[in-house]
Formats: structure tokens, sequence, C-alpha cells
């Protein structure tokens, strides 16, 4: 009588063995000792100085806690975290910002729900996400009180010219890529032309253009905010890119699909919003995700124009004199802010990547 | 009149007359616009104001410069910052990548952990962050008197000092010219069809020749460019409250090409990570049954197919990498961009620098992807020879 339990011969989903993984040469079992070893040391340091040594708050709100002691200063950031995240938003007011940003990070996560993968329900959750977050911001209504868009700072400032870009640059992506193939010369050429230039460019030199030439070349009604103008130019070099991402998922598509379109008679935007931007869009995801990604992080760029974004909320938080010692963990802090929304963002591109080629096989 | 519209061919003129018409507007109108403002505040437009003395002295140049030089000299000097800034980046961004591509391609698993958690904490954290953290963490190093030492380089708050030598500085670019022409010339002999007939015992020899010559050259121009009365060799060393001789590397730039190579590093490391994925494991079973050692499969075979399959990616990472010199302004190293914003503010000539910054960084951008897409033509994999 055979056993059912048989184990088969060779199962690809069980992992080997952690003997044959670490261990399984001489060779192998220094370079692992080693490593581990490296890894460990690092380790340690990292934690004594980062928790058992560290002084986590000041209870009279200066940095003499911090005075001789090996580890780390948490203390600086529990009493200036407000200044890191809400910049010099009113203090009263800061419940708003908050929440706010509370909108737009509920906001993204629906967005990663696959009911939501149509293009209206797509563009009115961000619409009325992005809504919440201005009204919420600006005031003016409903008796909250109004607060100009120079007063913004901290990380809420960073989430609202990320979101204003993309909710701007997705759109001109689209359009920039459809001009780009399209099949009067003139307008695909000069559309090429615009991308590549805009392409090639750094992000910062299209900022400061928007920030310092935009004003001399427009006329008076049209020159509006130094902020809007900056999301604007930043908005355009995401959809630089962006486009690019899509004219490639468009090109990877078979020409029967456009071919069996136009056969049945569809007019021009039918054939593009019915078949070729669904199927583009899900070979361009992947790259799309990676330009979102890298946004987030070019954000950044804005503190050299002058804007009070988290970096440079960081720098006003330890800058002041008294914390000036202090500046390695605030610096910690905003990278550790960064890197949770950044790092959520790439892991759930890479899920996202594998589920698609579930669907290749 | 609406009849037109029945055509295909007057629809398509039409479309295409009235694309043309709004750019030519909104150019035009920008234009008019710009004009008008700079001559309602008086000032002038024009290129005169390059010839005119900045007053101005600047931290970082590697070609003379002082308060008494002109505008035009100034961009220049932001130039040659940001281009050697941008190469030496990019050389050193390479060697990080491809040690860490070698560390998550390695069988070792410990090896593969370790390039994975220096992946994902660099990556995921703006490189302008990072750039700042390493000028913060070398501004706050100890003063010169008890700097940091060791293998004749001293680390201290006024930057890193390195061995030199005592030469001039036209007869140290010789120098690398000559190297430069060498390895030009070697890239050419390589890859040009022209001397693919030379025989292959022949072929190394010449390859010296151009190597020695190229050496030679570059130590003659070195010999007759040193200073006199003093000691080739330069070696920094504590003198009272400073450190003397020896080359002094600034803080600034130290901490954006340290920026540059660990960032850089990280996103180019799963670039080449990616091509020794698509190296064929039938290829190095070829190799290592052809009696290979471990390191020539590696330099002969898996490297070299690596390479050629993702040089289209690294080229762009390249241009992206060359782009990231601006963040220079953020630690205050006088790059190209950092250059023009000054002189913005002094000379107030908005429109016309910002011209000269984006013609600079659209010619050197295209040349960059221009030079490296003869190359990848040139040594692309021909045929079939990706497949496994």
């Amino acid at each position: 009588m055979t056993s059912l339990s048989t184990p088969l011969p060779f199962d690809p989903s069980r992992k080997p063995s952690l003997r044959k993984r670490f261990f399984s040469r001489p060779m192998d079992t220094v370079i692992s000792l080693i490593g581990l070893s490296i890894a460990a040391w690092v380790l340690w340091h990292l934690l004594t100085w980062a928790v058992l040594n560290a002084v986590w708050t000041s209870p009279d709100g200066t940095s003499d806690v911090c005075r001789d002691i090996k580890g780390a200063c948490w203390a600086v950031i529990n009493t200036r975290w407000r200044l890191i995240l809400f910049g010099l938003f009113p203090y009263e007011e800061q419940w708003r910002s908050t929440l706010a940003c509370l909108a737009i990070v509920i906001v993204a996560i629906l967005s990663c729900v696959p009911k939501f993968w149509t293009a209206p329900r797509l563009g009115l959750l961000w619409i009325a996400g992005f809504a919440t977050f201005y009204t919420l911001m600006a005031g003016g209504v409903f008796g909250l009180k109004a607060t100009a868009p120079s007063d913004w700072g901290g990380l809420t400032l960073t989430v609202f010219i990320y979101a204003a870009g993309m909710l701007i640059g997705m759109p001109t992506a689209i359009a920039l890529a459809l001009m780009r193939r399209s099949d009067l010369p003139l307008i695909a050429k000069t559309t090429g032309l615009f991308i590549d230039t805009i392409r090639s460019l750094p992000l910062i030199t299209i900022l400061f253009t928007a920030a310092l030439v935009f004003p001399l070349a427009l006329p008076q009604m049209l020159i509006g905010d130094k902020i809007w103008r900056v999301i604007i130019g930043f908005a355009l070099f995401f959809a630089a890119y962006e486009a690019e991402n899509i004219r490639s998922g468009i090109q990877a598509l078979p020409a029967g699909q456009e071919e069996a379109a136009r056969a049945l008679g569809l007019t021009y935007w039918q054939r593009t919003t019915r078949v070729i931007l669904p199927q583009a869009f899900r070979n361009a995801l992947p790259p799309t995700i990676n330009q979102f990604v890298i946004s987030f992080k070019e954000t950044s760029l804005i503190v050299i124009i002058g804007f009070f974004e988290v970096m440079a909320s960081g720098k006003a938080a330890y800058g002041s004199g008294d914390w000036a010692f202090a500046w390695v963990e605030v610096y910690v802090f905003v990278a550790m802010i960064y890197f949770v929304f950044v790092f959520s963002l790439s892991r759930y591109g890479a899920y996202l990547e594998r589920r698609l080629r579930v669907g290749k096989h | 009149m609406l009849s037109i519209f029945a055509s295909r061919k007057a629809r398509r003129f039409v479309a295409q007359a009235a694309f043309l018409a709004v750019i030519v507007l909104v150019i035009g109108g920008a234009v008019y616009q710009a004009r008008q403002n700079i001559a309602a505040q008086g000032m002038t437009s024009g290129f005169e104001f390059l010839t005119r003395a900045t007053g101005f002295d600047i931290g970082f140049k590697l070609i003379d410069y002082t308060p008494y030089s002109s505008y035009g000299r100034l961009i220049v000097v932001g130039l040659l910052n940001t281009l050697f800034l941008g190469i030496l980046g990019i050389i050193l961004a390479n060697v990080v990548g491809l040690i860490i591509a070698i560390l998550r391609t390695a069988r070792n698993e410990t090896l593969n952990i370790l390039g994975t958690v220096y992946i994902e904490i660099f990556r995921n954290i703006p490189m302008i962050l990072q750039a700042v953290f390493w000028y913060a963490l070398l501004t706050q190093l100890p003063p010169p008197k008890q700097a940091l030492q060791g293998f004749g380089l001293f680390l201290s708050s006024r930057g890193l000092y390195l061995p030199g030598l005592n030469v001039t500085g036209g007869s140290a670019a010789v120098f690398f010219l000559c190297l430069f022409v060498a390895l030009i010339a070697l890239t050419i002999f390589a890859t040009s069809r022209r001397f693919s007939r030379v025989p292959a015992a022949r072929r190394g020899l010449i390859r010296w020749a151009i190597a020695a010559i190229g050496c030679g050259l570059g130590a003659v121009a070195l010999y007759l460019g040193r200073i006199p009365d003093t000691s080739l060799l330069s070696l920094p060393e504590l003198r009272g409250f400073n450190i003397r001789d020896g080359i002094r590397v600034s803080p600034e730039f130290v901490a954006l090409l340290v920026a540059m190579a660990i960032y850089g590093g990280a996103y180019i490391a799963e670039i080449i990570r990616a091509g020794f994925l698509s190296v064929g494991k039938g290829q190095v079973e070829a190799a290592q049954s052809l009696g290979l050692t471990p390191w020539q499969v590696f330099s002969r075979v898996r490297l070299p197919l690596a390479f050629r399959a993702v040089l289209p990616t690294l080229i762009n990472q390249y241009v992206w990498l060359f782009k990231a010199t601006t963040l220079g302004i953020a630690v205050g190293y006088t790059d190209f961009f950092a250059v023009i914003s000054v002189s913005i503010n002094q000379a107030g000539q908005t429109l016309e620098l910002i011209g000269i910054l984006m013609l600079g960084f659209l010619v050197i951008n295209n040349s960059i992807a221009f030079v490296l897409n003869r190359v990848n033509k040139a040594i692309a994999l021909k045929g079939n020879q990706l497949r496994s």
C-alpha cells in the first residue's frame, strides 16, 4: 500500500533548508559567518544608539536632558514633531493638517483596491480626496479660518505638492502620449520635441523656471501664486516621463487590437478609451508605479526654491541653536517618513507586477 | 463653407494649422509679455553682461577664478565643476553598483540579504536628503588639529586631504587628456571593424603599445609641468592649526560624491543585477565546461553579456545621475545650476541665464546619450547570443 503523502521529487515552492542556503560549502560558511557578524555588529551598535541609550522625552522642553548621553536624543522629535509635520501652520488649526493628510493617505490606499480601477472612479476618488484636502487646509468655508498656501509647511506641504502634481500630471501625460502618437506629423513632432526637451533637463531647472521665469513671460492675471506655478512645473516634468511610459505601453499592444477596433467601426475616441488605453495601462503599470515612487522622492527638491517642506522644516527643527547637536536624529526621522511612504509604494508595485505576471502564463 | 471639413485631407490640414497657430500665439505672447515686463522693470537684455566682472568669489573651482573674472568665466567654472562631479560620481556609482549587484546575485544567501538591505535603505530615501546628511556629517568632523588620518589621508571639518603632485594645473589637464585619448583609441581599436583583421597575437601588443604611449606622454607632461624647487610628491601634513600641502577636497564635493555613489549605486546595482539574471544558464555552463576558472567565467562571460544586455537602461541612469549634480546648490557646491542661480541674483539677466542653463543641459545630456548609444550599437549582441 502506497502512502498518499509521498513528497514530490521537486517542489519549487519549498525553500531549501537553512543549512543549504547559508552553509552548503566551507567557503560559504566562512562568508556567511563574516557577513552575519558584520550585520550583528552594525545592528548592535544601532540598537544601543537608537534604543538602549536613547533619551525619549524632555520634561521641560529644553535640550538639557541630552547633555552627556551616548545614545540618540529622540527628545528633539518629541518637542519639535509638530514643526516637522505641519511647518508653521497655526498651532490650534493643526488638526486640519492631520485630517487633510489622512484624507490623501486614505484615497491613496483606496486607489490600490482593484474595485476602483476605472478612469471615472479613480478620477472622482482623487478629485474628492484632493478637494477635501484643499478645503481643510485653505479654510474660509464652514467656519474654518482661512490660511494661505504660503503658510503651509512640513509634511503637509510635501503631500499637497505631490498630490496636486500627480492629479494634474496624469491627464497631461495621457494627452501627451496620445499627441505623440498622433498621425498628424506636426502635432506628433512638436510633442516629441517638447517631451524630449523636458526629459533632458533636471527637475530643479524646471521648478526654477516655473518660479522665476514664468512671472516674466505671463500676463498679470495668469501669474497666480508661486506654489501653483511650481506644481504645474512638477506636473509637466512628471507628465513628460509618464507619457513615455504610457506610449511604450501602447506600442507593446499587438497591432490587431487597433485594427479590430477600427474594423468594428469604432471612432477614434471609442478606440482609444475602450480598447487601447485600458490595455496600455496594464502594460505600463510597473513603470508607472516606479514613476510615482520617484516623483514622491523628487518633491524634496522644492526646498531649493524656498518652500518649507518636510526637509526644510526638519532643518529648522534642529537649526535653532538649542538642538543643533541633534541633527542626526532629525534627519533619521525625516528619512524614515520618506522611507515609509516610498517603501510601501514600491512594495505595492512589486506585488502588482507579480499579480499581473500570473495572468500571462 | 462647411463642406471642406468633409474631406479628410482638409480636416488634417485645418487641425495642424490650428495647432501651429496656438503654439505661435502662446510663444509670441510670452515673448511680447516678457519684453514688456523687462522694459517696465528697467532691465536691459542681451549678453553683454557675460564680459562684466562678477565681484564675488566662489568655493570650488578647477580653473583660475577671482572676483574680477567675468560672468562668462564663472559659467565655464560651473560647467567644469558639474562635468567633474558628474563623471567622477558616475564612475563611483558604477563601482558601488557592480559590487552590490554581485552581492545580490551571489550564491551565498547572507550576501544576498546584505545587498537587499543596502538597496532598500538607500534607494528609498531622497538623494537630496542623503547629500545634506553627508554634508552635515562632514562639517561636524573634528577640526584639522584632531583630524582623522590614515593612508596619507586627512579627514577633517575643512574637507578631505589627499596626497597630490606639485605640478601646474595645465600639465595635470594634459596628463588626463593623454589618458583619455588613449582610452578612446583603445575603444576604437576594440570596436571598429577596420582593425578586426589584425591577428590576435598582434592585437595584444598594439593594445599595450597604445596604453604605454598614453601613460608615457602623460608622465612626460607631469614631469615638465612640475613646480620648481619642490618635491614631486606633495603629502598633506599637520602644521600648526591647519593641514598643509596635498590636495584639499571640500566637504561639499565629498558629500555630493558620496551621495551620488551611494544613491546612484543602489539604482545601478538593480540594473546590473537584471543583466546578470538575463545571462542564460547555458552560457555559464558552457564556459565552465570549457575549463574556465570562476574568475574567467565572471570576467569573460557573465559580466560582458550582462553589461551589453542592460547598457540602454544604464545610459538612461547615467543621464539621470548627471542631472542629479544640480543638487549641489543644496550643500553649497558651485555647480552649473548654482552658478546660474547666483548670477541671476547678481546680474538680473534671468531669461538669458535660464537659456544658457537649459542649452547647457540639453547639449551635455544629449551628447552623453549620443556617444553611449553609439557605443551600445557597436557592442550590442548580434543574433540570439543572449538565449540560453
